[in-house]
């Protein structure tokens, strides 16, 4: 029998495309981490607080307690993912030592380092990262990340800033795809992106790594316009557990993102869900409190 | 003769992949979201992905029944990972709170989820796969084992004491990512089982 080989790029990122046409929901319980199970979630963002909350009482948000994400882990047999504040390697080296199946080094949280993020290959357990466009997803990429969400204004239950987001990074690599293969090292430099990644682009016309959608899916509707776009699957946070009927609500944002091209059966499973999460206009938000610019 | 139409359940998971893996070998590829994309078809993959979301989604658009009846007819069928779990007869480690899982029960296995552990557990090695010269290079992510192999099962793969790829009739399951890696022989050998003459017993 051959050797087995552990933590490598090709297994990190083959486990995020098992993800693709799914939806990975925020759950700060056991219970709700099998409310989300239930409806067909294909993994858990086990948080303390969910955005929408986060928000509401302001103060530091950091990496959850052991506990809880054990408690969660132990609950569900979907992969169990959490979050880390950017920048903070402890944070990440706790929760790849408690099992974690994934790390979402997160704008969410408070960040813990402004400049730098972490050196993710460094670690056998694989991350996600947020990003706003083209050139801050490669740098992720560059660093290790084994997939991308595009960052929405998370905990508003409203989808402008993930379609923004959606549309600049989608609209960035066809805009790569039209250029000659001597443009690209400018290209990169302009971007600020490795130089191999953006030929990477340049060939594929997609980005390394699996790249979902986050921040502000609140609706079936919501979540089906991000497939819609062009991005392999949708987190969702807020919108489900500040809805009226979180287990409706969950499978029918489970089912939009399967049949995202079938407007009769979005229109079947869109009805009778109750009142969705209230929201937030962003255009009220002082910068301060807007999330999604935090990353660099 | 005409290439095969194969069928790529594409509820959720590695679908893409599986149908690109195909399309190179020159086979026509149907995705398969409700019971009438299986019209046509010679055979079925079963992507990897999440086990739970795909029966969950099995049950809501009412396709048990139908890829059961696509196989009674005589339909070839795969499942990589999670597809291999929805064809088995038994699953272990289900999640707690549902006790157990739904299956197409067309495999007579015993099927251990997570067999292997968790993420930091997924592995990859070089594999002999019974029918292929030379070993496969095989994706094992948080992938299930065959536990119990019932009358008439082949087991075609084994990693350490733990069958990993079994057949019986027109259904192959494996436990690991054929479509995650280039090698496209075992989608070479189901692409043929699929153009050939269905043999009804």
């Amino acid at each position: 029998m051959t050797e087995a080989n552990t933590g490598t790029p090709a297994l990190k990122q083959g486990f995020a495309e098992m993800f693709k046409g799914g939806v990975i929901m925020d759950v700060v319980t056991a219970e709700q981490a099998r409310i989300a199970e239930a409806a067909g979630a294909t993994a858990v963002m086990a948080l303390e607080r969910v955005p929408a909350d986060i928000r509401q009482d302001g103060g530091v948000a950091r990496m959850s307690d052991p506990k809880m994400i054990k408690e969660i882990i132990g609950a569900v047999t979907i992969p169990v993912m959490a979050k880390v504040r950017i920048g903070h390697i402890v944070e990440a080296q706790i929760l790849q030592a408690l099992g974690v199946d994934f790390i979402d080094e997160s704008e969410v949280l408070t960040p813990a380092d402004d400049q730098f993020h972490i050196l993710k290959h460094d670690f056998k357990v694989p991350f996600v990262c947020g990003a706003k466009n083209l050139g801050e997803a490669l740098r992720r990429v560059g660093e290790g990340a084994s997939m991308i969400r595009t960052k929405g204004e998370a905990g508003t239950g409203n989808v402008v800033e993930a379609v923004r987001h959606a549309r600049t990074v989608l609209g960035e690599i066809r805009a790569i795809q039209s250029r000659p293969a001597e443009e690209l090292m400018t290209v990169a430099r302009d971007l600020q992106a490795p130089y191999e990644l953006v030929r990477y682009v340049h060939e594929h016309g997609k980005l390394p790594v699996v790249n979902f959608a986050a921040g502000g899916v609140a609706t079936p509707a919501d979540a089906a316009l991000m497939m819609h776009l062009g991005l392999d699957g949708v987190f969702v946070g807020s919108g489900i557990f500040k809805s009226d009927n979180p287990e409706r609500r969950a499978q029918a944002i489970v089912k939009a993102v399967t049949h995202y091209q079938n407007a009769d059966i979005l229109a079947e499973i869109s009805e009778d869900l109750g009142a969705p999460m209230t929201g937030i206009n962003i255009d009220d938000l002082i910068p301060a409190e807007r999330l999604a610019s935090r990353g660099w | 003769m005409t290439a095969p139409r194969i069928g790529v359940l594409a509820l959720q998971g590695a679908f893409r992949e599986h149908r690109q893996r195909l399309e190179s070998l020159g086979a026509a590829v149907t995705e398969v979201r409700l019971s009438s994309d299986l019209r046509g078809l010679s055979g079925l993959i079963l992507p990897g992905g999440e086990s739970t979301t795909m029966a969950r989604l099995m049950t809501e658009y009412a396709l048990w029944e139908p890829v059961r009846a696509f196989h009674a007819a005589g339909g070839h069928l795969w499942g990589t990972c999670a597809g291999a779990i929805l064809l088995s007869r038994e699953v272990q480690g289900a999640p707690p709170q549902f006790g157990r899982q739904d299956s197409l029960n067309l495999l007579d296995v015993t099927v251990q989820r997570n067999a292997f552990g968790r993420q930091i557990d997924s592995f990859t090695t070089d594999l002999p796969v019974r029918g292929l010269e030379g070993e496969f290079a095989a994706v094992f992510i948080r992938a299930p084992a065959f536990t119990r192999m019932g009358d008439g099962v082949e087991v075609l793969a084994s990693y350490g004491d733990r069958a990993v790829m079994v057949r019986s009739g027109r259904v192959t399951a494996s436990a690991f990512h054929p479509e995650l890696t280039p090698d496209a022989r075992l989608h070479a050998l189901f692409a043929r089982q699929c153009a050939a003459p269905v043999a009804t017993a």
